[in-house]
């Protein structure tokens, strides 16, 4: 492999001038939601930042989180984002095949140490190895080998962030997220599925471009992203707060627009970007749609109560348990109103007749 | 001999304590709404009056003795037990400043009949020896005399006499097979003579036939009182055998609250089933008669009065429109008190008040209430229905140096008879 | 655990024993109390006490006469309102309704979201105003203990935590978790404090005014 260049000149090589670069470091800037005043550090660093080496790994995905990237409305941007990359490893993206694409990744481990930054989609079988393998290793072999030369990890994606559909219940194979294997090293979570391809892009930026990860929240996703509630960065809040909901998908409130809180959206309990950043190009996003947000970037997000059932409905069944304890209790109360009876009884028993010489103390 | 004890009253909390009781308590959210009701707290200020807080024995009692909850705190130690010292320290609160007189049950929002609950009460602490003296002694002497007052059947003969010569129309004693049996409360027979002057000149007008007893003339009841059963049940027998050996259709109660209480509501739950004969209280009688014109008056009292409620006849025994019939006929200035009928306030000597001695100085600081209501009516006469409110009553006048006359509805109807007809 | 794991807990394992000992206790303590039973009455009665029994049930929603209400105008103001709005509040917001959907199978339609707001306002200030005039009532505070402010406390909760979630105070899944936890307390302590006066204020008018009633009384 040739010694790697900067990204600055890579871009050169290709074409860019001096002001497309510019141009470029603006747009990092905007994905990676930092100011305008950044744009000259952004460009410092770009010029002297060799290219990244990425392995990216993927274990039990559905690849909706590469074709969600690769699928992304800007490919200028996201071209670029390649270019200030090696993707040495990604098993959809790659060339080679078989033992070559292996060699690749062992040589990028090799020549990288401790610097290359490993991408994962996907979540890991706990519950038997075989479930989920590449090139006759485990998942969660090679997540470990990987992971232990790697100089910080992306987990791309709910399933490898949080565990994702695999983690649904019953959970068959014991589905885990990249966090709970790989304690030791800088991790950052990406969920969605699939995530923004703009925030993949701009987490990637950040990293490449301050050689740090950015600021991220108790669940470890990057908060300039995942600082705001769907919910109040909803255009539809408007009706919640005034309690015009729509009671179906064709009713009268859904073609107007109305809040989709009753059809069961998650918005107010998801933290992402979507409805901000939107999709496709700033289309729309799904509650634009018109349908609920389904809250995928959110842990437990399959387990979280029915997708078309309100936040408010308990996420257990409860007829049937208040059935049970109305039975239990009627069997205790029932044992009670037994010992009182006998208590009453036996007290009307031992009632001796109160007659006026027993009104009175008899001083002993 | 047996002896009143701790364990005999824990016992009897434990008889009396009922479905109502436990929902009351289960109920209370100590809103402090039954203070404002009670003259004892309204005149003095001091929450310790505060009715529901004088059940607090008895609701120790039904936590632990009737929730299983209550047993397991009971268990742990988070609550204490019930002790002798407590019943005794309570005698004040569940005698000696409550005259049973239900107001609080009105104003109740969870509609705790508060009264009911105190009366049972009383069951606890009067079985535990802790009943005050002086209402202990009235009990006996209605038990071995005949009478709370002891007033003897001698003193009745006489004052029999007497009437039969101020009337001239001679009053019947122990005569089977008549209209009414009527009863009397002693203050009738001492206090205020014109009760049976007034009684045998009605009678005589509507036509009926009546007879006095010589076995059971004393209506009123302590045994009710002090919230001995046993007791109660024994003097309310009395007038239940007299009455169906008589084979009377009806027994007339006196001008007495808690007498009417006693035979008309608590008598057939005491003695276990219904009488053969009707109960009822004399302006119940007057006012039927009225009804069916037997009763005539002529001419109208001319004074300003007003009438007293007497709690255990109006707001505890459902005689609330009759006693306003019956002033109407002879009263042209006839005006309520503010809070009538059966939100009236107690004269405050009710429920065995009236017998304690200790209870004297507070009984005459709640009579302010009374006082109040009267000072704003500026009335020259007082009319009430119960002997005992009416004591109690001239008691408060004296006590505020008032000058009214207190009048019995009775003898104010028959002083207004039709004098050919009689 | 993160707060995903905590409401997900409260909605779901914690919803469900919080129900389970909801309805147990109510169950237990119902029963225990009418099998108490009370005798008949044996008297002549003027009425039935089954229509008086009604009627005091109703007719206790007010107070009997003007003096009462003077004497008592505060507490029952501000009692009418906390109890008014926190019925509002719990059975007219639309997110409450969808709950009780769930268990009761339908529905019915809700109040404009600001209303509620508004609503909730005045109840916890009724409530925090019912708190102050029970520290400082002389009838009040001799006879509160310890479970008459701790009932306050696991009331006031509820509403206070509903409102900051309402409104996105703080962080809106935490505060969500720590309203649907709030209530559960709230369901977990309600059969076995005077909280049940809920369920037995009609059983004790009932008592009190068929009694009554039987002796010509309307009360």
């Amino acid at each position: 492999m040739s010694t790697p260049q900067t990204i600055y000149e890579s871009l050169h090589h290709q074409g860019f001038s001096r002001r497309d670069f510019l141009k470029f470091c603006g747009i990092s800037a905007t994905i990676m939601g930092l100011s305008p005043s950044m744009i000259p550090r952004i460009a410092k660093a770009l010029e002297n930042t060799p290219k990244k080496s990425v392995i990216w790994l993927s274990f039990q995905e559905c690849t909706g989180c590469t074709e969600s990237l690769i699928r992304a409305h800007a490919p200028t941007i996201e071209g670029l984002i390649f270019d200030h990359i090696s993707l040495d490893y990604h098993h959809t993206l790659q060339a080679a095949s078989g033992r070559a694409a292996e060699q690749a990744r062992e040589n990028a481990m090799k020549e990288h140490h401790g610097d290359y930054l490993l991408v994962v989609d996907g979540s890991i079988p706990m519950g038997n190895p075989g479930y989920s393998t590449s090139a006759g290793i485990s998942s969660l072999d090679m997540l470990k080998e990987v992971a232990s030369g790697a100089g910080a990890i992306i987990a791309i994606g709910t399933c490898a962030a949080y565990g994702g559909l695999p983690h649904a219940a019953p959970n068959p194979t014991g589905a885990v997220s990249v966090e709970e294997l790989i304690t030791n090293k800088p991790l950052i979570n990406i969920p969605g599925c699939p995530p923004i391809p703009a925030v993949i892009a701009g987490v990637i930026s950040y990293i490449v471009t301050f050689g740090q990860l950015p600021k991220r929240d108790s669940l470890k996703r990057p908060i300039t992203f995942f600082g705001q509630n769907i919910h109040d960065r909803c255009y539809r809040r408007s009706f919640y707060d005034q309690g015009l909901f729509a009671n179906s998908f064709d009713d009268e409130g859904a073609k107007k627009g109305w809040c989709l809180y009753k059809l069961g959206c998650k918005g107010p309990v998801t933290y992402n970007a979507c409805a901000t950043t939107k999709w496709n190009e700033n289309v729309s996003f799904p509650i634009e749609a018109g349908h609920g947000c389904l809250g995928c970037s959110e842990p437990h997000f399959w387990d979280a109560g029915h997708f078309y059932q309100a936040l408010s409905v308990p996420t257990r069944e409860i007829v049937g348990t208040a059935g049970y304890a109305l039975a239990a209790g009627a069997a205790v109360g029932v044992a009670s109103a037994m010992l009182n009876k006998k208590k009453k009884v036996d007290a009307t028993k031992n009632h001796e007749t109160v007659t006026i010489h027993d009104l009175e103390r008899t001083s002993s | 001999m047996s002896t009143a004890s701790f364990e005999r009253g824990y016992n009897a909390f434990k008889e009396k304590i009922d479905a109502p009781i436990a929902s009351y308590f289960s109920s209370c959210v100590h809103c402090g709404m039954c203070a404002q009701a009670c003259m004892f707290f309204t005149e003095t200020g001091d929450p310790k009056y505060t009715p529901i807080y004088k059940l607090e024995p008895m609701r120790k009692v039904w936590e632990q003795e009737y929730t299983l909850l209550g047993k397991l705190k009971a268990l742990l130690g988070i609550s204490q037990k019930l002790t002798d010292a407590e019943l005794a320290e309570w005698q004040e609160l569940i005698y000696g400043s409550c005259t049973l007189c239900g107001r609080c049950s009105m104003v109740c929002p969870v509609g705790n009949d508060l009264a009911y609950m105190i009366h049972k009460a009383r069951e606890g602490i009067a079985a535990a020896g802790h009943a005050p003296k002086g209402l202990i002694d009235a009990t006996k002497r209605a038990v071995i005399i005949g009478s709370a007052m002891g007033v003897k059947l001698a003193t009745l003969q006489a004052q029999i006499k007497h009437t039969e010569h101020n009337t001239g129309i001679r009053i019947p004693l122990d005569e089977p097979g008549v209209d009414y049996l009527v009863i009397l409360s002693a203050l009738e027979v001492v206090n205020f003579p014109e009760y049976l002057e007034a009684l045998a000149k009605i009678m005589k007008q509507a036509d009926k036939t009546w007879t006095l007893s010589s076995i059971a003339f004393e209506a009123t009841n302590p045994g009710l009182q002090i919230g001995v059963s046993d007791i109660a049940k024994e003097l309310v027998s009395r007038v239940i055998n007299v009455a169906e050996e008589l084979g009377v259709s009806t027994v007339i109660s006196p001008e007495c609250g808690h007498a009417y209480t006693a035979i008309r509501w608590e008598g057939p739950n005491l003695i276990g089933r219904s009488f053969s004969f009707k109960v009822q209280h004399i302006l119940e009688v007057l006012d039927e008669l009225r009804e069916q014109g037997k009763l005539k008056t002529e001419g109208f009292e001319k004074a300003r009065l007003t009438f007293h409620d007497p709690c255990q006849l109006i707001r505890r025994g459902g005689v609330i429109e009759q006693p306003r019939h019956l002033l109407k006929m002879v009263a042209t200035h006839f005006v309520e008190m503010e809070d009538p009928g059966k939100m009236n306030w107690c004269c405050g000597g009710g429920g065995g008040l009236v017998t304690q001695e200790e209870s004297e100085e507070l009984r005459t600081k709640a009579f302010n209430r009374k006082k109040t209501q009267l000072d704003a009516l500026e009335v020259d006469t007082l009319v009430t229905a119960c002997s005992n409110c009416r004591i109690v009553l001239e008691e408060g006048f004296e006590a505020y140096e008032m000058e009214m006359p207190v009048v019995g509805l009775t003898e104010m109807v028959a002083e207004h008879l039709v004098e050919s007809e009689v | 655990m993160n707060y995903v794991d905590f409401l997900l807990w409260v909605r779901g394992p914690a919803f469900q024993i919080a129900t389970a000992i909801f309805i147990f206790g109510l169950s237990w303590r119902l029963l225990e109390i009418l099998s108490l039973s009370r005798k008949p009455e044996l008297a002549v009665v003027r009425e039935r006490g089954i229509a008086g029994g009604f009627r005091t049930i109703f007719r206790r929603f007010l107070p009997v006469d003007d003096n009462t209400f003077q004497r008592s105008a505060f507490i029952i103001t501000a009692g009418y309102i906390f109890h008014l709005g926190f019925f509002i509040i719990l059975l007219l917001f639309v997110p409450h309704i969808l709950f009780f959907r769930e268990f009761f199978g339908f529905s019915w339609p809700g109040l404009p979201t600001p209303v509620i707001g508004i609503i909730t306002i005045m109840t916890l200030l009724a409530l925090i105003a019912l708190l102050i005039n029970r520290m400082r009532h002389p009838v009040l505070r001799f006879l509160s203990g310890f479970e008459d402010y701790f009932v306050w406390i696991v009331t006031f909760l509820p509403v206070l935590t509903g409102y900051m979630a309402f409104h996105h105070f703080f962080h809106y899944p935490l505060m969500l978790a720590l309203h649907i936890l709030s209530v559960e307390l709230l369901m977990i302590v309600f059969p076995f404090t005077k909280l049940m006066h809920t369920f037995t204020w009609f059983i004790s008018r009932w008592y009190t005014g068929s009694r009554a009633a039987q002796k010509g009384v309307q009360v």
